[in-house]
């Protein structure tokens, strides 16, 4: 096999000099509660460390996808870099500097869309590049904001309410908002985990059109092998949890442009496949005998 | 027409259905049904004195309704007004009071849904001075004001406040997560989230607060005008003292016609805040 896994190394080594973003010896830990007053109602819990260890370098202009168990940690992880949720130990960098809250410089894309339902989808993303850059004017707001909406393929839709749209529609509202600020890194946890396989489908080919036409470094969470096989130049396998840590990294090699059927074709498709079903089987099932002895 | 014909299936189904299947038309017949023998009960029962001595017939309070209807606006003295001059009365009433209680209530309640401290520290005032009567603020108010008028708005204020703002501070406290995380991650200032997404994203919440508050107001404001002098309230007060309980009837009809009213235009507004969120 020409795409033996990466294990994780001590992160000096891993340190890049290129890298865009940085994770170093980053943990999460959930604080239990443990006042008087929990452990007299009986409702105490330890400390629940989610993820720890984790260590990773992202190029610029590449697609990274996480992929692993249920509950593993990994929307732990992209909330972290989002800066939605505080960093128990380690630091993540982004161009050097450390991560101390959210920003502009990462767009996010929600798994439920998380769109503003009084708001039109050219409001939606008026609102996103208007707060990101009050100082531009309006034309060339609305020129971004148009820009977007073709982008995505929603021409046409713009006065309509994100409850008019189908599911696959308001995703692709949330990719254009979250493009309309231009950011540095993109953020998707799931985005489309909430649709049917068809649509699921046509937007995994639409994401990878734009990835081509824009080349942003993405970090994708994911639970379809195969969304990660055809997105991905770089696929993160994590554990399962508590205390989840990076198993191990793929590096994709197929050309771009790509599509479902070429892909397939290409002789690395397979074992990669096969390396990614099987470290998912032994997590999962490792996750369920767990369960059913604890 | 033609078109749906060459279409099988429901549309034909649809077309065949005869009137009397459709839920509405059902319903309406079923109303007409209840009200006929309602009043039928009452004719048949006023005249053969089933009830008490002095209930007036359907067709007696039926006629005294329209007679109050078409003439809504005469003045024969205080204590004689067209039942139009009464409404206005109460309606200028509730206006005032309600306004003034919502101007309070909605930024009262988006602070205090904003802020865990104020929550915490205004929150025993609310839940105190909620469960109090309305009408036992009278006396005091009366005291104070030393003016019916201002004691009635007083009233209505004072009623109608805790509805607008407990819905308020719950709809402010609890936002969807989502909307606050985009805010965030866009790097939206306090001032401009709360603009742009918790007061909109709370506005079906403070809208239904505002349509408990009215109806609580309407409630209200007939039980203090009977304290008070003028007013639909009064004017019942007063047809009791004539003993006209056909004019009684009336007025009950047309207090709950205006406060049918006036919950469906609040009822249309929650429609227009919603965006599907809860259709
Ligand atoms: N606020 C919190 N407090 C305590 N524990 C939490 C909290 N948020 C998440 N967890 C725990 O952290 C672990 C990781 O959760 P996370 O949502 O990151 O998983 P995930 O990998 O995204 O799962 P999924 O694939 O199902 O979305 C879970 O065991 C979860 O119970
Ligand atoms: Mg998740």
């Amino acid at each position: 096999m020409n795409v033996a896994p990466v294990n994780t190394v001590a992160p000096t080594e891993m340190r890049s000099p290129t890298a865009q973003m940085s994770i170093r010896n980053v943990a999460k830990v959930f604080p239990g509660k443990k006042d008087l007053f929990s452990k007299v109602t009986g409702k105490a819990r330890r400390d629940f460390v989610a993820i720890q260890d984790i260590n990773l370098e992202i190029e610029p202009n590449t697609f990274v996808s996480i992929i692993g168990p249920s509950g593993c940690g990994k929307s732990t992880l992209l909330n972290m870099i989002a800066g939605l949720s505080p960093i128990s130990s380690g630091e993540i960098l982004l161009n050097g500097a450390p991560i101390t809250g959210p920003g502009a410089d990462r767009g996010m894309v929600f798994q439920n869309y998380a769109l503003m339902p009084w708001m039109t989808v050219e409001e939606n993303l008026r609102f996103a590049v208007k707060t990101v850059d009050p100082k531009s004017s309006q034309k060339k707001r609305d020129r971004i904001i148009k820009e977007h909406i073709q982008l995505v393929g929603l021409t046409g839709a713009e006065r309509k309410h994100p409850h008019e749209l189908s599911g696959g529609m308001r995703q692709r509202v949330g990719i254009a908002r979250a493009l309309a600020i231009n950011p540095q890194i993109l953020l998707m946890d799931e985005p489309f985990g909430a649709l049917d396989a068809l649509t699921r489908g046509f937007l995994q080919e639409e994401v990878e059109r734009i990835w081509e036409q824009q080349r942003k470094t993405v970090i994708m969470i994911t639970h379809s092998i195969e969304e990660a096989l055809l997105l991905s130049d770089r696929i993160v396998m994590m554990t399962r949890g508590p205390a989840a840590r990076i198993d191990e990294i793929l590096e994709v090699p197929f050309p771009r442009p790509r599509d479902r059927e070429t892909i397939q074709q290409h002789p690395a498709y397979h074992a990669l496949k096969a390396e990614m079903e099987s470290h998912l089987f032994r997590e999962t099932r490792a996750v369920e005998a767990a369960r059913a002895g604890g | 027409m033609a078109a749906s014909h060459s279409t099988p299936g429901m549309v034909q189904i649809e077309q065949s259905e005869p009137l009397w299947q459709n839920e509405n038309v059902r319903a309406f017949a079923l109303f007409m049904l209840t009200l006929g023998l309602f009043l039928l009960f009452w004719e048949v029962g006023a005249k053969s004195g089933w009830f008490t001595p002095g209930v007036p017939t359907a067709s007696e309070t039926i006629r005294e309704f329209w007679w109050w209807v078409t003439n809504p606006f005469y003045r024969n003295g205080p204590n004689d007004l067209g039942i139009g001059w009464n409404l206005l009365v109460s309606l200028r009433r509730v206006a005032i009071g309600y306004t003034l209680a919502s101007v309070v209530a909605v930024p009262l309640g988006i602070l205090i849904g904003i802020s865990p401290v104020a929550f915490k520290a205004f929150n025993p005032f609310v839940q105190l001075l909620k469960p109090v009567s309305p009408l036992a603020w009278l006396p005091l108010g009366l005291y104070i004001l030393r003016d019916s008028e201002q004691t009635g708005i007083f009233i209505i204020f004072i009623s109608s406040i805790w509805p607008t703002l407990i819905n308020t501070t719950f709809g402010v406290a609890n936002v969807n997560q989502d909307y606050l995380d985009v805010s965030k991650t866009l790097g939206a200032s306090r001032l401009r989230t709360i603009v742009k997404v918790i007061i909109p994203a709370a506005l079906p919440n403070i809208v239904s607060g505002l349509r408990i508050s009215m109806g609580i107001a309407w409630l209200v404001i007939v039980a203090a005008e009977m304290l008070l002098g003028t007013g639909l309230g009064y004017f019942i007060w007063n047809e009791w003292n004539n003993l006209s309980i056909p004019n009684i009837l009336v007025a009950i009809f047309i207090i709950g016609l205006v406060g049918l009213l006036l919950d469906s235009l609040f009822a249309a507004l929650e429609k227009l805040v919603a965006f599907g969120r809860n259709s």
